[in-house]
């Protein structure tokens, strides 16, 4: 089909890098937010063609691998509960807490279901009425709508038997918060794509407003280096602004549909990331006219302050201070079948990307 | 992951303003049908549509020709991932 050409036909995708050069005069440094950017990157061979002077960072653009020891902790306490089921995104199997991970309460005896859909969750609640059904709720503004329409679908057909533990938790503030760390650097951000479809890509103007380059692009070569050429553009002229070069699914003001439904079941709360520690107002809470839905509220689970797993420098790597070949476990003790930290446990960590594709790149 | 192939609405079900019942479409995806949610797509589509689906959920709706310009590259990256990536869930 012709449109594949468009954007993978290495015959367009060359010019542009050539393209690329020229166009940068000044340094980039740029920070990426998105698993689904992080892999794309690495996959299509993206760092090997950057030009002297352009370099990319990834940010906390993982959910599974933001989420927080004592989160994960939480989680396998809840499983553990007698006549409890959790359902769970897959990713979250193995990801450590500071003792062992989901994988090994399952072992022990726990019910843990890996679902596609937070609505499978609820069907499991309908088909096991003797049994709470727990979902855990780990995920940016893209998975937030799904888990609202599920308790609203929970609320109106009176599902009792099911609940969420939400520590869903939105993107712009926390990155501006990092973003004020003057050792980082950065001067421009490849903003996510899926992300920015809910919340639009109007919520990057006050990055703008920092003086940082924002695009917002697909996940195709040549839209990452389309992005990259237009980010070298606006440093180079110090004109930042927001560009949006994946139009046919991002708009300026986002998903409206999806984020009343969000405003309708959650309110704001401080939330704890993985290398990031509590950051206000990040997190997303179920309101209290749904709290019968709140797995938190109704078996009243405690989070309990915890270490990260010994030698892991997954926080530093989720704040772009360093990368996964600099961290001593990385590809010895560290890998994907044995994973020490979560950025080696998702698909989408920066630490499986770059053992995946990125050895020798570092 | 959000490695969103855009797929084919065949069939609707529901109203959009009416969240008491079922929002579904029955979606094509490479000859197989599959149901979807409508609860959260920003524009109800029309059956020939495209939606982007996300962890069951339609959060985005396309026209055919928005569509098509993406899908075959889409599916041919696809083609080029092992199953584990293809697995919807673990998505920012
Ligand atoms: S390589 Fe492993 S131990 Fe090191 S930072 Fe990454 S996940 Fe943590």
């Amino acid at each position: 089909m012709k449109y594949i050409d468009e954007y993978r036909d290495s015959n367009l995708v060359k010019p542009l890098v050539e393209e690329l050069k020229k166009t940068l005069t000044r340094p980039v440094r740029l920070m990426e937010v998105c698993g689904t950017h992080t892999m794309a990157i690495f996959r299509n061979g993206i760092r090997s063609i950057l030009p002297d002077g352009m370099e990319i960072v990834s940010g906390p653009g993982c959910p599974v691998c933001v989420t927080s020891a004592s989160h994960m902790d939480a989680f396998i306490a809840m499983a553990e509960i007698p006549g409890v089921r959790v359902a769970i995104f897959g990713d979250l199997f193995r990801v450590p807490g500071s003792n062992g991970s989901l994988a090994n309460a399952a072992a022990r005896g726990a019910y843990i279901d890996v679902v596609y859909s937070p609505m499978d969750a609820l069907e499991l609640a309908r088909n096991n009425p003797d049994d709470t059904v727990v979902f855990l709720g780990v995920g940016f503004e893209t998975t937030t709508p799904g888990i609202a329409a599920t308790i609203l679908a929970a609320h109106h057909e009176e599902i009792d038997n099911f609940c969420v533990f939400s520590t869903q938790k939105v993107i712009p503030g926390p990155l501006e918060a990092l973003m004020q760390d003057p050792e980082l650097n950065i001067n421009a951000l490849l903003c996510p794509g899926h992300v920015s479809a809910i919340i639009g890509a109007g919520a990057y103007q006050p990055f703008v407003e920092q003086g940082l380059a924002c695009v917002v692009a697909g996940f195709e070569p040549a839209d990452l280096v389309n992005g990259l050429i237009l980010l070298a553009k606006q440093v180079g002229s110090a004109t930042p602004k927001v560009e949006n070069l994946y139009p046919r699914v991002v708009s300026w003001e986002g998903n409206k549909r999806a984020l009343a439904m969000v405003e309708e079941i959650f309110e704001p709360t401080d939330m704890e990331w993985r290398g990031l520690g509590v950051i206000e107002q990040s997190g997303l809470a179920i309101r209290e006219k749904f709290q019968k839905f709140d797995a938190e509220k109704r078996f009243d689970i405690k989070l309990v302050p915890t270490e990260e797993p010994k030698g892991c420098l997954c926080g530093a790597i989720l704040k772009g201070q360093t990368v996964p070949p600099l961290c001593p476990l990385f590809g010895t003790r560290c890998n994907p079948s044995t994973p020490v930290g979560p950025c080696m446990v998702s698909s989408e960590g920066t630490c499986a990307a770059y053992y995946k594709y990125g050895r020798d790149d570092s | 992951m959000c490695l969103a192939v855009p797929m084919k609405v065949e069939q609707i079900y529901g109203d959009p303003d009416d969240f008491t019942q079922d929002q579904i479409a029955v979606v094509n995806m490479d000859g197989v049908g599959r149901k979807i949610r409508l609860d959260v797509v920003d524009r109800w589509p029309e059956v020939g549509d495209y939606v982007i689906v996300h962890a069951g959920f339609a959060i985005h709706s396309l026209i055919e020709e928005e569509a098509q310009k993406n899908i075959e590259l889409i599916r041919e990256m696809a083609s080029h991932m092992p199953e584990e990536l293809l697995l919807a869930g673990d998505d920012t």
